[in-house]
């Protein structure tokens, strides 16, 4: 089996869904020759040609609106936003738009657009070029949110986020590009709304997404030396999201710990914790611990950013907490 | 340069057909304006009384698989375009048999199947689709256009620049058609806009732009073929400036403490485009008159429809969130 890296994992995906289907294209800022700003897309116009591997203008709100257009025509477009900060200038397009225009319609249209972009902290970028939004769109009626941390998750989501009908805002972690792992030559498409195992435990949930997957695996090797043992989860899909696989670990460990990058207040794992208050109330034996970044914007001094990010050290803290609580450790 | 294009007949035939559809576009909105009033209409409606001869003489012009984009202001976009009174009317009763199924209302209709990709109640919310939908035919190499219906207001707004950059630059078969009746809700273009003539905005893209006067139905159907041909032959997109009048207010019921009403007087004894199609074809007041009876029992028809219509059920709400 060849052995991809999280980029060319997306890279892979994108491809074969291409030369499987004249209706899926790619376009985005520097996607062509430079081959995006994260190399993601490099090789692919030698291959598919300019008009399937379309440079576009600095233009967040027409890449995003003609892909929608596109998308109601029938085609299964790709577009890339370059970094989610991005976002925001596509954010009434998104929001307003692909969201709703099935709803508005009341059933008429169907928009099977996805929208690739890429943030994370961890090399400086500073302010504007790296915090994580993928919350906001969890909030967004119409819309599905994939948040991938490994290279076969972020293969097989992104195929299935192509061939879905509705709009997929498909979130990728910059610091992840180059994780290897082996793969199959064939895709094996990963369900949308479907949550991840990575590691089997008796003691305490981690709900971590992206970087923070890498994160609380490694506070988990940590915890198990000193007897706590950690299940972690990767629910991969924030929208659809697995509520079941969550509420099952935890009723299996009792305690739960949330963690992602972005910041903690009215983060995703805000909503995982009243899911898991709601539905697993009897079972908790400690309250939900949230890990995120504090809540700041990003600073650009790396001992400033690292500060304000969490890292596996601060999700290794928030387990200690929760099994400190009853004192059953 | 844009240029104002010169005059060629339509059939009589032809020219009372369009004045039958804008009277009925006119009857319609009178229509929605009393049953609004009455309150039997929930939200807010904006209507296009005035700018008739801009639906009319665009969609007319339009393929069977062309595709437009409209507006707020959207009923005679919608009914050009062919989708029955009753449809519509049912969507302004939030009934089921609406055109967008009671989901959408007056700022939200579509009607796909007859290419109405939708009304969209963000001010130039709409563009950018048309430029995606353009692109695909143009992928697909299929002979057909797709329109945007905006107004003077929406050349302000960042959507109408990246969307006919990204259209022109890319040479896809697209029409923008700018209703320019001089107002972005209560405010003038002398306060929006720094130029007076906008297709200059469009082009400093390179966009072809034609002109024409958006009250003379023929002119506007004539000019409209031309630039759909344009589009249709692969020469790129158009950019087509109606100069029309709002001749009434931003929505109904507004007071248009913002308007000169001696001026507005003016405008709708001099510009009314129903009026003026009525004096060149010479219509008799007989003729006349049995052509409002028709589009009025049309009109009237639609409101025993929409009222006879079947209301959502509140858990419908959860219905088409996602395919």
């Amino acid at each position: 089996m060849p052995e991809l890296s999280y980029r060319e994992a997306v890279r892979d995906a994108l491809s074969q869904a291409m030369r499987n289907d004249e209706d899926v294209f790619i376009m985005g800022e520097d996607i062509a020759e430079m081959g995006g700003s994260m190399g993601v897309t490099q090789g692919m116009l030698e291959e598919f040609g300019p008009d399937r591997v379309r440079n576009t203008p600095i233009s967040e709100m027409a890449i995003v609106g003609s892909g929608i257009g596109a998308a109601i025509q029938g085609m299964r477009p790709v577009v890339e936003v370059m970094y989610e900060d991005f976002l925001t200038i596509s954010m009434e397009q998104i929001v307003n738009q692909a969201a709703k225009h099935r709803y508005m319609s009341g059933g008429q249209l169907k928009v099977p657009l996805t929208i690739r972009t890429q943030g994370g902290a961890g090399w400086s970028p500073g302010a504007q070029h790296a915090q994580q939004v993928e919350a906001w769109f969890v909030g967004v009626p119409g819309l599905k949110v994939v948040f991938a941390s490994t290279p076969s998750d972020v293969r097989g989501l992104l195929w299935s986020a192509i061939y879905d009908d509705n709009p997929v805002i498909f979130f990728e972690h910059r610091t992840l590009y180059g994780l290897k792992e082996e793969l199959a030559e064939e895709i094996e498409p990963i369900p949308i709304g479907q949550a991840r195992v990575h590691r089997q435990g008796e003691d305490v949930t981690v709900v971590a997404t992206g970087r923070l997957v890498h994160e609380a695996l490694a506070a988990a090797e940590e915890a198990g030396q000193q007897g706590v043992s950690v299940e972690v989860v990767d629910p991969r899909t924030l929208q659809p999201l697995d509520e079941d696989a969550i509420v099952a670990s935890v009723k299996k460990t009792n305690r739960c710990v949330v963690a992602h990058e972005a910041v903690t207040r009215m983060g995703f794992g805000a909503e995982v914790a009243a899911v898991v208050q709601h539905q697993a109330f009897d079972w908790l034996d400690a309250p939900v611990e949230r890990v995120g970044a504090k809540f700041t914007p990003l600073p650009f001094a790396p001992v400033m950013e690292e500060y304000v990010v969490p890292h596996a050290t601060d999700v290794l803290e928030a387990i200690q907490k929760t099994v400190q609580r009853d004192g059953s450790s | 340069m844009a240029k104002v294009e010169q005059r060629r007949g339509l059939s009589d035939e032809a020219l009372r057909e369009f004045f039958r559809e804008m009277l009925l576009i006119r009857r319609f909105e009178e229509k929605v304006e009393e049953r609004f009033r009455a309150g039997e209409l929930p939200g807010f409606l904006h209507v296009a009384i005035g700018q008739e001869a801009v639906a009319v003489g665009v969609c007319r012009a339009l393929a069977d698989g062309d595709v437009i984009a409209s507006t707020h202001r959207a009923h005679g976009h919608t009914l050009a375009k062919g989708t029955h009174p009753n449809e519509l009317m049912a969507e302004l009763y939030g009934k089921l048999e609406g055109c967008s199924h009671g989901y959408g209302g007056s700022m939200h209709l579509y009607d796909v199947e007859r290419g109405n990709l939708g009304a969209n109640a963000v001010v130039g919310g709409g563009l950018p689709a048309i430029v995606g939908a353009a692109l695909a035919f143009k992928f697909r190499g299929e002979p057909r256009v797709a329109v945007a219906f905006f107004g003077d207001g929406a050349t302000n707004i960042g959507t109408f620049h990246e969307s006919l950059n990204l259209a022109q630059l890319w040479g896809v078969p697209a029409v923008f058609v700018c209703e320019d009746n001089h107002w972005a809700e209560s405010t003038p273009e002398s306060q929006h806009s720094p130029i007076r003539d906008l297709s200059k905005r469009a082009e400093a893209f390179g966009m072809k732009s034609m002109k024409v006067d958006g009250q003379d139905v023929e002119e506007v159907n004539k000019v409209t073929a031309r630039a759909l041909k344009h589009a249709r032959d692969g020469k790129g997109p158009v950019f087509l400036l109606c100069e029309t009048q709002r001749l009434v207010g931003h929505y109904i019921g507004d007071p248009q403490v913002y308007r000169d009403k001696d001026e507005l007087r003016r405008l709708q004894e001099t510009s009314d485009p129903i009026e003026l199609v009525r004096e060149k074809l010479g219509l008799s007041d007989a003729e006349y008159e049995a052509l409002d009876r028709e589009v009025q029992e049309l009109v009237d028809s639609s409101v025993d429809f929409a009222k006879a219509g079947t209301d959502p059920k509140p858990e419908d709400a959860l219905k088409n969130v996602y395919a």
